[in-house]
């Protein structure tokens, strides 16, 4: 495993703007996120590091070594893709020795025998290595698909999206099983996805991108509490935080500098005082109800106890404490408090 | 608009149950969703709804009429495909006119319905553009555009945000939503996607094997599964199932479980087998400090607003809901207990829930 450093890395597709400036390091072991829409430019990242991608300008460093110009085969990377391309003719054990059977390895079958094994029995297809890849469900097909990287050790992991494919329930599942095995396996990962719950539940970091520049970095939870502008601050937490002119509150707390206000949706309380509101959409989500309601011009999302039956057209009003508030300035960037 | 009432529709493919006898009502306005794993009969049900298959024993009323014996083409029904469908060849605004045209409409008329209807799902600015060069969501507006275009008596649709991405969909979805909401039209919705189904839904209709296994309000199926498969298959993450290896009888209002008593609603029926479970959502497990079931923290998914851990015990692995200020460390030893009053017994024979104090059925 290794530590790998993008510095100022830009990317143009002819006149599009794929990356611009982006710089961020991966550590050694890291689970490191890309968190971005369709188009930010997770993707051409991967690509870039794989070396499947020439950068404009800028270093791609691994362990310390300039690589930019290094050969794809020589960067020592595994991917793993949405679409598991297995190989459909060969079987599972097959499948996943295939990286440990190329020439330049030399690996004796007894050390591919051990290694496939040991990798299947973490991702619990050790039952399985004797099927033929086509006979197997899609999440076990995407376990093997994990599998052949993980047999190889590689200096870092590149995961595009590879969960995006399977059902809920499978997903949530093998999210857990995927970030247990990266802790056990001490692998460093850098894994891109546009589902801010996987990048919540399983990164170490996160670094959000949006349209090619990468406007924060932290934790799941520094990016949740600290978000460095209304874009990241809408990015993460279903349902959307609630982003208010700073007019409908009045308090000695808001700075001066402030145009915007946000509130998470789980820090307006519903109650007898504050603000007048209309409820006009309820979405019960089983553990939580969550309540829309309109504020004169305003929309806001607020939960609600899953017990207590609203309906539309009920009138209630909303407290938010300025306490739990986050302020926005004239850019959109966070005022820090 | 109308309401639509299946009663004991049954469909066999040769000897092949697809949909068991089934009774189902649809209320006038309401969006109801039918959902269940792929295979369980969903669709079929759909199609019977629809024209497209006739079943092999009962009767389906649209509006109150008996619809069963028609053609799709005599049912005032717009169905919306998981694939869009639309004619290539034809622009937006022909494709969205052409159920208009083959009723032969007034050519003022169709115009006006279509200016109404790309109003409604904003592509007006798109009217004049070929299908081929839309965007995914786009090319659903235009099927959902000349659905809602011929004002049917109801809509059907089959997964129609199943081959949009994942980002999409989520958008897409409270887009439909809000539509249904401005024209409430009666809709019979179809996917195997639970959340989907929770957002959406005034009704849900739990499907599998050709059963309908469960039919009400999302907080009722949520709140109170009346069998272990809806406990499981809804909520994410699913419902605990605690084994108890005892049989439980009628009045009681506790179990013990490793050697610890807990409280349970009082039963109004007993168990027929000696191994049963109970039924605890992730929200209504908590960590204690005194009696509870001992485990160790496996894993802590951090969700912004809340912690999902997971945890091994000797009985099996449950999952706890806890505040996001909770500061658990993985491996940590912790012991579990939930509330007494909204446990769910379920039979270990016949996976169904037992009537209680908490549990009407």
């Amino acid at each position: 495993m290794a530590n790998v450093k993008f510095e100022n890395i830009s990317k143009y597709f002819g006149k599009t703007k794929a990356l611009s400036n982006v710089d961020f390091e991966i550590f050694n072991s890291e689970f490191f996120i890309l968190l971005g829409p369709t188009g930010a430019g997770k993707t051409t990242t991967l690509r870039l590091i794989a070396g499947l991608e020439n950068p404009d300008s800028g270093k791609i460093m691994i362990d310390g070594i300039d690589v930019t110009k290094t050969q794809p085969a020589f960067r020592d990377t595994a991917f793993v893709f949405q679409q598991y391309s297995l190989y459909p003719n060969y079987s599972v054990f097959d499948n996943m020795a295939f990286p440990l059977r190329s020439p330049l390895r030399k690996e004796t079958p007894e050390k591919i025998e051990k290694r496939v094994v040991e990798i299947a029995t973490l991702l619990k297809i050790q039952t399985k290595l004797n099927n033929s890849a086509t006979e197997l469900s899609g999440g076990e097909m995407q376990r093997v698909a994990i599998g052949r990287a993980l047999v190889r050790n590689p200096n870092i992991f590149l995961m595009d999206e590879p969960l995006s494919s399977l059902d809920a329930k499978l997903r949530e599942s093998l999210r857990l099983e995927l970030k247990r095995i990266q802790e056990e396996l001490g692998a460093t990962i850098l894994y891109v996805t546009h589902d801010q719950i996987e990048a919540m539940t399983m990164g170490d970091r996160i670094g959000v991108l949006r349209e090619g520049e990468l406007v924060q970095i932290g934790t799941p939870a520094e990016i949740y509490s600290s978000p460095a502008d209304t874009y990241v601050a809408r990015r993460l937490g279903t349902p959307q935080i609630n982003l208010l002119p700073k007019a409908i509150l009045e308090s000695t707390r808001i700075p001066a500098a402030t145009k915007t206000l946000g509130i998470r949706p789980e820090d307006v309380t519903l109650g007898s005082s504050g603000l007048d509101c209309t409820v006009t959409g309820i979405e019960n989500l089983g553990a939580d109800s969550i309540l829309l309601l309109s504020m004169k011009e305003h929309e806001v999302f607020a939960y609600a106890d899953p017990e207590k039956n609203y309906s539309c057209g009920d009138q209630l009003k909303i407290g938010i404490n300025p306490e739990k508030t986050l302020f926005f300035d004239t850019q959109d960037k966070l005022i820090s408090t | 608009m109308a309401d639509i009432v299946l009663q004991n529709v049954k469909k066999n493919f040769g000897d092949f149950i697809a949909v068991e006898n089934s009774n189902l009502k649809v209320e006038d306005g309401d969006f109801f969703v039918m959902l269940g794993p792929s295979g369980c009969g969903k669709t079929t049900t759909l199609r019977m709804i629809a024209g497209l298959e006739m079943p092999t024993s009962g009767n389906i009323l649209l509006d109150k009429e008996n619809v069963t014996s028609l053609r799709a083409s005599q049912r005032d029904i717009a169905f919306v495909f998981q694939m869009f469908a639309l004619y290539p060849h034809l622009n937006v605004e022909k494709n969205i006119s052409f159920p208009l045209r083959m009723q032969k409409m007034k050519s003022s008329e169709i115009k006006k319905r279509v200016a109404e209807v790309s109003q409604l799902l904003k592509i007006k600015h798109l009217l004049k553009h070929n299908i081929s060069n839309l965007a995914g969501g786009d090319r659903q507006r235009v099927a959902l555009g000349r659905a809602i275009v011929r004002r049917p008596a109801a809509f059907l649709m089959d997964e129609p945000l199943g081959t949009l991405d994942a980002e999409f969909r989520e958008e897409m979805c409270l887009e439909l939503k809000k539509l249904h909401n401005r024209i409430h039209a009666t809709t019979v919705y179809v996917t195997h996607d639970q959340i989907e189904a929770m957002t959406m839904g005034d009704k849900i209709a739990v499907m599998n094997q050709g059963i309908i296994l469960q039919n009400g309000t999302p907080n009722e199926i949520y709140s109170k599964p009346k069998t272990k498969f809806v406990g499981s298959f809804i909520g994410s993450p699913s419902m605990n199932f605690i084994p108890v290896d005892v049989a439980i009888k009628k009045g009681a209002s506790s179990v013990v479980i490793d050697s610890n008593v807990f409280n349970i609603p009082v039963q109004h029926a007993e168990t027929i087998a000696d191994k049963n479970y109970i039924g605890v959502r992730p929200e209504k497990m908590t960590l204690t400090q005194k009696k509870g079931i001992a485990g160790e923290v496996y894993a802590s998914e951090y969700l912004g607003n809340r912690n999902i851990l997971t945890i091994n015990t000797e009985v099996g692995q449950f999952k706890v809901r806890v505040s996001k200020d909770s500061n658990v460390c993985l491996h940590e030893n912790v012991k579990i207990t939930f509330d007494p009053h909204s446990a769910i017994i379920f039979d270990g024979a016949s996976d169904k829930a037992l009537p209680s104090a908490y549990m009407t059925i």
